[in-house]
């Protein structure tokens, strides 16, 4: 009956089954499943190589950024610390330059001071000099007109004399 | 949704068909008066015939009404050699061709010259026919070469580029072969050298499988429905599993290690029972599956027959219901063509995965 051929495998089907079957395997195999999955598979590994090269290269730029910090930050420093330096260094010369000036000038006041009183004390010398030598002068002119005659000498005398007797008691 | 929308539809169509069949049996009676008499002859409708000769295979290929191809016969008579001619001789198992005729079954039989049924001769008959299912394994195959063949250049020529076309939509299931049946079932180590059994066993049951949904030339054929056809995949899969087994996996078989001697004696039977059980039931799933839906399908159509020969009107009233029910089945089947491809494949790498498995590992096994 129809039914029980339903169930029960008939030999010429079951013949080219096998046969085909394992054609189609063969073939498949190895015309289409191998370079399918080799392409598949390459181009897995091509997106994750992709992928990781990305995530290297931006992990390198992020390397870059913070050494590129960090050069700045160690540039900066340096640049703060010349400036100190030169500031220091100003300070320094500027502080030396006014002691040097200040040493020269009070020198210099010294030896003016000193001048000063050198001159001051030649004027005063020469000036003395000259009021003694006017005085002998003057003192030598009322001489000659007070003590000119002999009355007057004797005048003088006896008036010295008496003068004499008075600051000796 | 979708599906809860068809079936909603279905059922209202279903309905409709109801209230046209009882309208027509009023018309009845006076239809058949009027055309009764040129169809004496013909014989009356047999569902289960036409269903049964419907999933089973022929030699020659019906079309439609009395067209259809003839294919060659293919005979190895031990005594005779080897005999080739056309399905056509046969005259649609009407005439005897050279001593052989088609019997009820439309097997090829030897008969005497009185056309009756010899059957030691018969006996002596080995039928490699190119029948209906060959064909369509033939036609199925081809496609296979041609898309897998088309798509394996596309990979070769655009090498590490975004897949397209036919590529584009294949690759989804090879991908999910590979990674959610191969890998997962087999493991990560050895699941490659069982890609191509793997792809080439779930590529061909489901093109078969929609094929048979396709009802006309050259789908239609009830291929993986066909119990041969999934004992040779079964067959494969044994085959597989069985060449590629480690020590483990039969001291697993022969002695369960750490079951004591008298359990052995009862477990070894079962598990070397279970070895051949297992590709059994695999045969049995694919061919039951397969066959069922193509029966129900025609059985919703031989309803329009059934009614159709108490009168034409309830005949085109269930045409309706059974229209939109073959829709729906063929929805499902579309379903179910997936399905049991995915299914004969995953259970085959999980015996493979069993067999292959390592010591250490120790997954539990389905079964």
């Amino acid at each position: 009956m129809i039914l029980a051929s339903l169930v029960q495998p008939s030999f010429g089907l079951i013949f080219w089954m096998t046969l085909t079957f394992l054609t189609l395997l063969f073939i498949l195999a190895k015309f289409a499943w191998k370079p399918i999955l080799r392409g598949l598979k390459d181009r897995e590994r091509s997106i994750e190589d992709a992928l990781n090269e990305a995530k290297r290269a931006r992990d390198e730029v992020a390397g870059m950024k913070a050494s590129n910090e960090e050069l700045m930050r160690e540039a900066r420093e340096e640049r703060e610390l010349l400036l100190k330096e030169a500031r220091d260094i100003r300070d320094r010369e500027i502080a030396a330059a006014k002691d040097k000036a200040k040493a020269e000038a009070d020198a210099m006041i010294n030896r003016a001071r000193a001048e000063i009183i050198n001159e001051k004390n030649a004027a005063i010398t020469e000036m003395k000099n000259q009021v003694a030598e006017l005085s002998l002068l003057v003192a030598e002119r009322l001489l000659k007109d007070k003590l000119g005659d002999t009355s007057a000498q004797h005048a003088l005398v006896e008036k010295v004399m008496k003068e004499a007797d008075l600051t000796r008691s | 949704m979708s599906l809860k929308a068809l079936s909603r539809l279905a059922s209202l169509m279903f309905g409709l068909s109801f209230v046209g069949a009882v309208c027509a049996q009023h018309e009845g009676p006076a239809d058949e008066q009027g055309s009764g008499a040129g169809h004496e002859q013909v014989e009356k409708f047999n569902a289960g015939k036409m269903i049964l000769e419907h999933i089973a295979d022929e030699h020659g290929w019906h079309l439609w009404g009395h067209t259809s191809i003839p294919l060659p016969v293919i005979l190895y008579d031990a005594e005779r050699g080897l005999k080739v001619f056309s399905s056509a001789r046969f005259e649609h198992g009407h005439a005897s061709h050279d001593g052989y005729a088609l019997s009820e079954d439309g097997d090829v039989i030897a008969v005497d010259t009185n056309g009756l049924e010899d059957e030691a001769a018969t006996d002596r008959i080995w039928d490699i026919s190119i029948t209906k299912n060959v064909v369509s394994l033939f036609v199925s195959v081809v496609l296979l070469l041609l898309i897998f063949g088309s798509i394996a250049r596309t990979y070769s020529r655009r090498a590490g580029q975004a897949p397209r076309g036919l590529q584009n939509m294949l690759e989804p299931i090879i991908l999910f072969i590979r990674d959610d049946v191969a890998k997962s079932a087999i493991g990560e180590k050895k699941y490659e050298r069982f890609m191509p059994f793997l792809l080439t066993v779930f590529f061909f049951i489901f093109l078969n499988n929609l094929l048979g949904l396709v009802p006309i030339f050259p789908g239609g054929a009830n291929l993986t429905g066909n119990i041969a056809i999934t004992f040779i995949l079964a067959c494969f899969t044994f085959v597989v599993v069985t060449l590629n087994g480690n020590a483990h996996y039969w001291r697993h078989i022969l002695a369960m290690p750490g079951v004591p001697v008298w359990v052995l004696v009862i477990l070894t039977p079962v598990e070397i029972l279970g070895m051949f059980l297992k590709p059994f039931v695999l045969m049995i799933r694919l061919f039951a599956n397969m066959a069922a839906g193509h029966i129900i399908a025609l059985s919703f159509f031989s309803l329009i027959f059934v009614f159709g020969e108490t009168s034409a009107g309830a005949g085109y009233g269930v045409a309706i219901g059974s229209w939109a029910f073959t829709v729906f089945m063929g929805l499902l089947e579309l379903l179910v063509a997936f399905i049991q491809a995915y299914v004969f494949t995953f259970l085959s790498a999980i015996y493979i995965g069993a067999a292959v498995e390592e010591h250490h590992e120790h997954k539990e096994s389905i079964v």
